[in-house]
């Protein structure tokens, strides 16, 4: 199992040592000078000079990668162009904010997306199975943007029970107004749901087709027992990977639900940052939103992984 | 684990039949699908969906009962009424006109960007199969570093350097295509690469080009088939959520994405501002699902339950 992990962990450094050079490529390199994205059109050649080596843009590129990753893995991540203030410091109160969102989400979606899907997988083809496979099927194929919108066309337009915007005074914490959370956590919520469900669903079938559940069925176990015992645990296996797999897409789903919602979180901070051109801080905080993504994917891997030998050992 | 089980069906036998060659396997591929796909509930309601938002995006504008940017400056944020069906928006524009000008651009490019994303994805995915070995695994290390950004993030990155226009958006969803679609071919290529035929290719002595495209690719056309479906839906995701973060189609150009956006501010005196195009999206992206999943239950391929991204 240490031998695993430590291969892990490696591989990860390597994601990440490419991620972090993707992301420094794309940046920098592409046609678009940062400089004149900045000043925007008609900035003179003197303004550009300055500019580029205020950024320290006139260093050659590998040497500005060099010393970007070497301070970010001290913790450093440089100071945001526009705010004129240390990123860390930018980042912390989004970075908590938006996970509050995520896990707020996450912890309503992934319980009720295993028991439906449990619950529609032994039930299959039943009245309930395909009004819920219908559903999730439709919340699969909605934007966030969408559902977002009808929620609040719902509970906040016609309803009136909810506020449509999740606005915060900066310096306070959204859990002292918890009911800007619910349109934002549900908006993420729908979409987690229906693909967790979908794939425990399925799972479900497959196991209860398989040779093991028909000999604990014909040697007389109760349902209840065979359902828990036999079923769940191996229809879990790979719904892990694909909550892990959600999660990587929820980050991108912040992006989208926070815009929506005005919330500030990281998923605003993004968008913020490309609007004012602010390059330091763009390329943070996506390296942290990628760093995230990998090591949840390693967090289910090693859940993967202890609950099945097979991989542990391959 | 996809490619595979494709690979084991009836397609086994047309691999063995090597000599089927590119024109003519697409062709009776692409009539086998949709035929296929009317025997099922979910392709007899995708496909007529999916025709009809094509036959907007070809002619929307020209059916439309006003020009997008027209404004009734005196009748702003109307309910649906006989002269304006859908009503109209915070400009007086008609709403059922923009948002069927509108189909062009998000079609196009959801299907120009899934296709370039499929058409570097195969080069990719292929030829690092099919060489395999330490070229393989470095391409295969750098397609899992591009996918481990959210899509729409490294969607964002590529498309503030590169700004928003038409062919950046269709560059933009292709690149974010790219590594998903490498993994699915390449797993393909490396089932097929032991094939008899490819083998005694190999023995006379073909190119590896000509191995990898006239042998191996087009016993690859039902991936190929079930992967773009797939890649189409990401794609009107995608383009549709750039459009809403405003690096989509440039106002004033009706793109659903923004007139959402743009509604937010409505929504409570006039919400068909946002539930119109909101309903195109969804119904254009519910079609193609349907399509895609009527092909798979018509092929006895289990339905699609994961998200790569």
């Amino acid at each position: 199992m240490l031998r695993f992990i430590l291969r892990r962990l490696s591989l990860i450094g390597v994601t990440l040592l490419v991620v972090s050079l993707a992301i420094f490529l794309v940046t920098e390199i592409l046609p678009g000078d940062v400089a004149t994205m900045i000043l925007r059109q008609g900035a003179t050649e003197e303004n550009l000079a300055v500019v580029r080596r205020d950024l320290g843009l006139d260093r050659p590129a590998h040497e500005r990668y060099l010393s970007w990753v070497g301070s970010a893995v001290r913790g450093d991540l440089g100071d945001s162009y526009k705010q004129k203030r240390p990123i860390t410091e930018v980042v912390r109160p989004r970075l908590s904010n938006s996970a509050i969102l995520a896990v707020f989400a996450f912890l309503v979606a992934v319980p009720a997306a295993v028991i439906i899907g449990v619950w529609t997988g032994v039930r299959r083809d039943t009245w309930g199975d395909r009004a819920i496979s219908i559903g999730s099927l439709v919340a699969i194929s909605l934007p966030e943007f969408v559902t977002a919108v009808l929620l609040i066309v719902i509970f906040s337009s016609t309803l009136g029970w909810l506020p449509s915007s999740s606005i915060i005074l900066p310096g306070t914490s959204p859990l002292t107004r918890p009911e800007i959370l619910v349109l934002p956590a549900l908006t993420l919520t729908g979409v987690l749901f229906a693909y967790i469900m979908r794939m425990t669903r399925a799972n479900v079938i497959e196991a209860m087709q398989s040779n093991y559940v028909r000999t604990a069925i014909l040697k007389g176990l109760p349902m209840r027992r065979v359902l828990f015992r036999h079923v769940v645990p191996n229809a879990m296996l790979p719904t892990i990977s694909v909550i892990a797999a959600n999660i990587g897409w929820m980050l991108g789903g912040l992006i989208i639900v926070e815009n929506v919602f005005a919330y500030p979180g990281l998923g605003r901070l993004v968008l913020e940052a490309t609007q004012s051109r602010d390059v330091p801080l763009l390329q943070s905080v996506t390296l942290l939103i990628a760093a995230t993504f990998a090591f949840s994917n390693l967090a289910a891997d090693l859940c993967y992984a202890a609950l099945n030998p097979r991989i542990r050992y391959a | 684990m996809m490619a595979a089980q494709l690979l084991r069906g009836r397609f086994r036998e047309r691999a063995l039949r090597a000599g089927s060659r590119w024109g003519a396997a697409t062709r009776r591929a692409v009539r086998n699908e949709l035929g296929l796909a009317l025997r099922t509930t979910a392709g007899r309601i995708g496909l007529p969906l999916v025709l009809l938002y094509l036959t907007l995006a070809l002619i929307g504008s020209w059916l439309a009962p006003y020009s997008a940017t027209e404004q009734h400056l005196d009748r702003q944020l109307e309910a649906p009424s006989w002269q304006f069906w859908l009503g109209t928006d915070q400009f007086g524009r008609d709403i059922l006109s923009r948002v069927m000008s509108g189909a062009g651009s998000i079609i196009s490019m959801s299907v120009a960007g899934a296709a370039l994303g499929i058409i570097l994805g195969t080069v990719v995915g292929m030829s690092s199969g099919y060489k395999g070995g330490k070229t393989d695994e470095i391409v295969m290390r750098v397609m899992d570093g591009l996918m481990s950004f959210p899509s729409l993030l490294l969607a964002l990155l590529v498309l503030t350097t590169l700004g928003a226009s038409w062919q950046n958006i269709v560059l933009t969803i292709g690149i974010v295509f790219t590594p998903g679609v490498a993994r699915v071919m390449r797993s393909a290529t490396l089932t097929l690469k032991t094939m008899e035929f490819v083998q005694s290719a190999r023995l006379r002595g073909e190119p590896a080009p000509y191995i990898i495209f006239m042998e191996i690719l087009p016993n690859t056309v039902p991936v190929l088939v079930v992967e773009a479906s797939v890649r189409l839906s990401y794609a009107i995701l995608l383009a549709s959520s750039l459009g809403f973060l405003g690096l989509g189609v440039q106002p004033p150009s009706p793109d659903w994405g923004l007139m959402i956006s743009e509604s937010r501010r409505f929504i409570v005196d006039a919400p068909w501002v946002a539930l119109v195009p909101a309903g195109a999206v969804a119904s254009l992206v519910v079609g193609v699902n349907l399509l895609s999943d009527g092909l798979r239950q018509a092929r006895g391929l289990p339905k699609r339950e994961d998200r790569d991204e």
